[in-house]
């Protein structure tokens, strides 16, 4: 958006436009209609529309085998009626509190160190790429890859006992919802640490120098001067994690064996099911949800004016 | 007197060893699978290793044990290309397009956010209940494409405004001035130029597309890719044979990942060079 605004304010520059300016505009403009069109159509087609579909088919009836065009409410009553929505959004929501904490405490130290204590660029550059480079690689492979060290045998029960710290092997480790916890931070950290490091970066550096020459310490210039400027990234961060978390189904299921579920693993079970409309429905009340999370954040921090400064 | 004149802070060394710490959180687990893949063939998902041999990647090849790895893996991979081109061809037009502020921009601009944060499994839901109800089929290269791009276009417009943001339009300005056609001044000028960019998109389409699973795995159709090969593994493998799957798809990232990087790397040090030598002739001219 930033580009956007930019571009904006440099075409309706303080002279008034002569009629070739207004010219080019508006075929500059038919240009980058063009040019973005490709893109839209593709996300239409693929997202927007599927998007329709699945709200049209929340109100569908169904059989066994089939799913019948219709329009009733008997999904979404009966979503509401259970008791077990409400106690698969708690799990959820618990899920993504604690995930959103701990990734938020990890992103903003990771990027404050990379920005402010990391002073040669290339080291920087560096850094943050070992941050980045386990994300282009297989999610799958990254959380299985806690198997081997939280197995009832696994590394870290054989260091405990080998230290003498526990007599036998801990069993909440692994398939629980601290496997869960550790296999989320894991995989979304770096969405906490990347744009909160963007934040960070744009810091004009002599005001933290102002700070400190005017007698603040290392604390306050943190809480007052680093965190209210990284406030775009923290909102960008938090919705990124906060998505990913309450859209999850694979880790959920894997990390805690079965014992622990989510809205979008339950989701996925009816789907496996052939319960095509109910799934429908109880996807439709996650959006809902999942949009009005993030609308709060973004009522919280105005991206948009953020990222246009 | 500031910091950087004085030695480190305590708090450097305090948040070195964090990160230190951090980074090997990140790898510490990957490293032990890779380390582990190479288990004896009498060897267990954990430590102790029971010897040392190739036997898990063997049995990945024999493919009695275990579904259609080289099958899914060589589908993935051409998925991964076909994405990774598409990604780079619209994302570069559209972040050329956005530059402007255009009817509807607004509103595509909102659009790729919403496709980025949706739920995986919600877009491939919608795309397998759509062609459901059209009575088409779907496939790995139809659906499948369709699925992931919702999710690469997005990252790939983000890059492209990234690498936008910093781009100086007066070279394009000077292009025209000296008479180039549009055409001239797009594959001349702008393309050189926004070249690191667009690899960096190539590298990012073709590795989100070549691990997506949630968005694939409703609108793959009969056939596999390799994550959702790898997922059904999770469930009924129990040996180390899905290390070894987990090491080779490491592998292969790992190589597209260098690949991408050292050719950005390169371009960015002939530029520094070109640069120099440009320095340096002006510098020459001057004193002579």
């Amino acid at each position: 958006m930033a580009l956007l605004n930019q571009t904006a304010d440099g075409a309706m520059g303080a002279a008034p436009p002569t009629a070739e300016q207004i010219a080019d505009e508006r075929s500059g403009e038919r240009a980058s209609w063009w040019q973005t069109a490709p893109l839209v159509v593709v996300l239409l087609l693929f997202f927007g529309l599927p998007m329709l579909v699945v709200l049209a088919v929340s109100f569908f009836d169904f059989s066994r085998t089939e799913i019948i065009p219709a329009f009733i409410l008997d999904n979404y009553i009966d979503l509401f009626r259970s008791e077990v929505t409400l106690r698969l959004y708690l799990s959820s929501l618990k899920f993504a509190a604690i995930v959103w904490a701990v990734t938020l405490v990890l992103g903003f130290n990771i990027a404050y160190f990379l920005v402010f204590h990391v002073r040669s660029l290339l080291w920087q550059i560096g850094l943050f790429l070992v941050c980045t480079v386990p994300f282009l690689t297989s999610n799958i492979i990254r959380m299985i890859s806690w198997i081997p060290f939280l197995g009832r045998n696994g590394i870290f029960n054989q260091a405990l006992e080998g230290a003498g710290i526990t007599s036998q092997p801990l069993e909440f480790l692994l398939f629980s919802d601290f496997a869960v916890i550790v296999a989320y931070v894991h995989l979304f950290t770096l969405f906490m640490v990347v744009p909160i490091f963007n934040s960070m970066a744009r810091i004009d550096k002599s005001l933290l120098e102002a700070a400190r020459d005017a007698g603040a310490g290392r604390f306050r210039t943190v809480a007052e001067i680093v965190l209210p400027l990284s406030k775009t990234g923290i909102a960008l961060g938090s919705i990124f994690v906060v998505t990913l978390v309450m859209g999850d189904s694979f880790v959920v299921r894997t990390m805690s064996g079965g014992q622990s579920a989510s809205v979008v693993s339950a989701l996925q079970n009816e789907v496996a099911a052939l319960q095509y409309p109910p799934a429908a429905a109880s996807a439709v009340i996650m959006v809902i949800i999942v949009t009005l999370m993030v609308a709060g954040i973004l009522r919280l921090v105005d991206v948009r004016k953020e990222l246009a400064r | 007197m500031h910091a950087s004149d004085e030695g480190r802070p305590w708090t450097f060394y305090a948040f070195a060893a964090f990160f230190g710490l951090f980074v090997l959180f990140l790898y510490g687990p990957m490293i032990v699978i890779y380390i582990l893949s190479f288990q004896g063939p009498n060897g267990g998902m954990t430590f102790p290793l029971n010897g040392v041999s190739l036997h898990w990647f063997g049995a990945l090849i024999s493919q009695t044990r275990v579904g259609d790895i080289a099958g899914s893996f060589q589908r993935s991979i051409g998925l991964a290309a076909l994405v990774s081109v598409v990604t780079v061809v619209l994302s570069v037009l559209a972040g050329l397009g956005f530059r402007r502020r255009f009817r509807g921009s607004a509103f595509a601009f909102y659009l790729a956010i919403a496709s980025l944060i949706m739920p995986g499994l919600f877009v491939g839901l919608g795309i397998a209940l759509a062609f459901r109800l059209l009575g088409l089929q779907t496939g790995w290269y139809t659906t499948g494409l369709g699925a992931q791009l919702t999710w690469t276009l997005p990252f790939g417009l983000l890059i492209m405004f990234a690498v936008l943001g910093r781009f100086n339009r007066s070279y394009e300005e000077a292009a025209t001035d000296l008479g180039a056609t549009n055409w001239q001044r797009f594959s001349e000028v702008t393309l050189p130029m926004l070249l690191p960019g667009i690899i960096g998109v190539a590298l990012f389409g073709f590795t989100l597309s070549y691990d997506e699973l949630a968005r694939t795995a409703l609108t793959a159709g009969s056939q596999n890719t390799l994550p959702l090969e790898i997922w059904a593994m999770t469930t009924n493998v129990t040996s180390p044979t899905l290390y070894a799957v987990g090491a080779v798809t490491t592998i292969v990232s790992f190589i597209v990942i260098i690949a991408g990087l050292t050719s950005i790397a390169a371009i960015q040090r002939r530029r520094a060079r070109g640069k120099l030598r440009a320095t340096a002739v002006q510098a020459e001219q001057s004193h002579g």
